[in-house]
């Protein structure tokens, strides 16, 4: 797993509460962590800040799983 | 009642209470102008806009009235109440802009289109780290109409207005600090509270000098740029591309639908 991955599921787990050993790179993001459109804007600052990245809302066209997040996120990385 | 405010002392606290996010609507419209027609200028040294809704500050304009009330008007008659809509919200917006006080939003969440503008008008803006800021108009077809981008352009460099405009993203709360928008970030429900101090330092001054310096430092932005957005607004807002994605966001259970 890689270390994005692994930071983003941690970070996902203590921020809603969902056990991090429930959640895989090919699950949905939106849907495992059951969050609404609202949560979801407020996930992508905390994983700005977590990451101390910015992720332009373009490059998350398409990405639902943990696993292309965690790659988004590995994109914008320096 | 989506809109309420409260007195203590000389300062007011506007609260937004819209759910499902304040989404900004002819009723909304009525209730800021009634807010504005209520306050008691004299007697307010300092203003609070805040959300009490969980989602945000606010979404922006409400695209599913403007949906339901550009099909229930012939053609012919849909520019002309457009442009009657926008003639009143930019009065609602200048009015708040120029309040001879301090004026401080509090930012949490969706800060997104109409909402982005409507906090624009404040004079300091307090951030929850939850805070994200985005102008997604030209996925509509149009531009922001409510005076915004004149007023983010008079805060803000022209290359960050240009970024938010034609990239359509987002940006959070740390980045609005960067950028020079936001004066502060503090924690997730901790905005309320800062804004409150804001507001008691402004208690604190002469009402003369706190007005004088608002002004030298925050004049309007200059009425041939607010009337050229008005009819940049109305001439695109006349267009089929609007009607099309307004139709595609009412019909759309997309969890991002903002995503340009």
């Amino acid at each position: 797993m890689s270390n994005s991955l692994e930071r983003l599921i941690q970070l996902s787990s203590k921020r809603y509460g969902v056990e991090a050993t429930g959640l895989h790179a090919e699950d949905d993001v939106f849907e495992k962590l059951r969050i609404d459109s609202f949560q979801a804007v407020e996930l992508m600052s905390e994983l700005e800040m977590e990451f101390d990245i910015e992720i332009p809302d373009y490059e998350l066209q398409g990405v639902r799983s943990f696993g292309q997040l965690a790659a988004a996120i590995d994109k914008r990385r320096t | 009642m989506p809109l309420s405010w409260t007195r203590s002392g000389a300062v007011v606290e506007l609260a937004l209470g819209r759910e499902p996010c304040n989404e900004i609507g002819t009723e909304m419209l009525a209730e800021l102008e009634q807010f504005l027609a209520e306050l008691d200028v004299e007697n307010t040294a300092a203003v609070v806009v805040h959300s009490t809704v969980r989602g945000g500050f606010s979404a922006g304009a409400d695209l599913r009235e403007l949906h339901r009330g550009l099909l229930s008007l012939p053609a012919a008659e849909q520019g002309p109440a457009i442009a009657a809509y926008i003639d009143r919200i930019h009065a609602v917006m200048d009015t708040l802009d120029m309040l001879p006080m301090t004026t401080i939003g509090v930012v949490h969440g969706v800060c997104f289109g109409g909402g982005f503008e409507l906090a624009l008008t404040c004079d300091v803006l307090v951030a929850e780290r939850s805070a994200r800021f985005c102008f997604p108009e030209l996925r509509l077809g149009i531009l922001p109409g409510f005076g915004g981008i004149p007023r983010l352009r008079r805060d803000v460099s022209n290359a960050v207005v240009r970024d938010l405009l034609l990239t359509g993203r987002s940006i959070n709360a740390k980045k609005a600090i960067a950028v020079g928008l936001v004066s502060q970030m503090v924690a997730p429900g901790e905005g309320l509270t800062a804004a409150r101090a804001v507001a008691m330092q402004s208690t604190k001054f002469d009402r003369d000098a706190l007005v004088t310096t608002k002004r030298f430092m925050k004049p309007l932005p200059p009425r041939a740029e607010l009337d050229a957005e008005k009819a940049h607004f109305c001439r695109l807002a006349a267009k089929p591309a609007l009607r099309e994605a307004l139709a595609k966001f009412v019909s759309s259970d997309d969890l991002r639908p903002y995503l340009p």
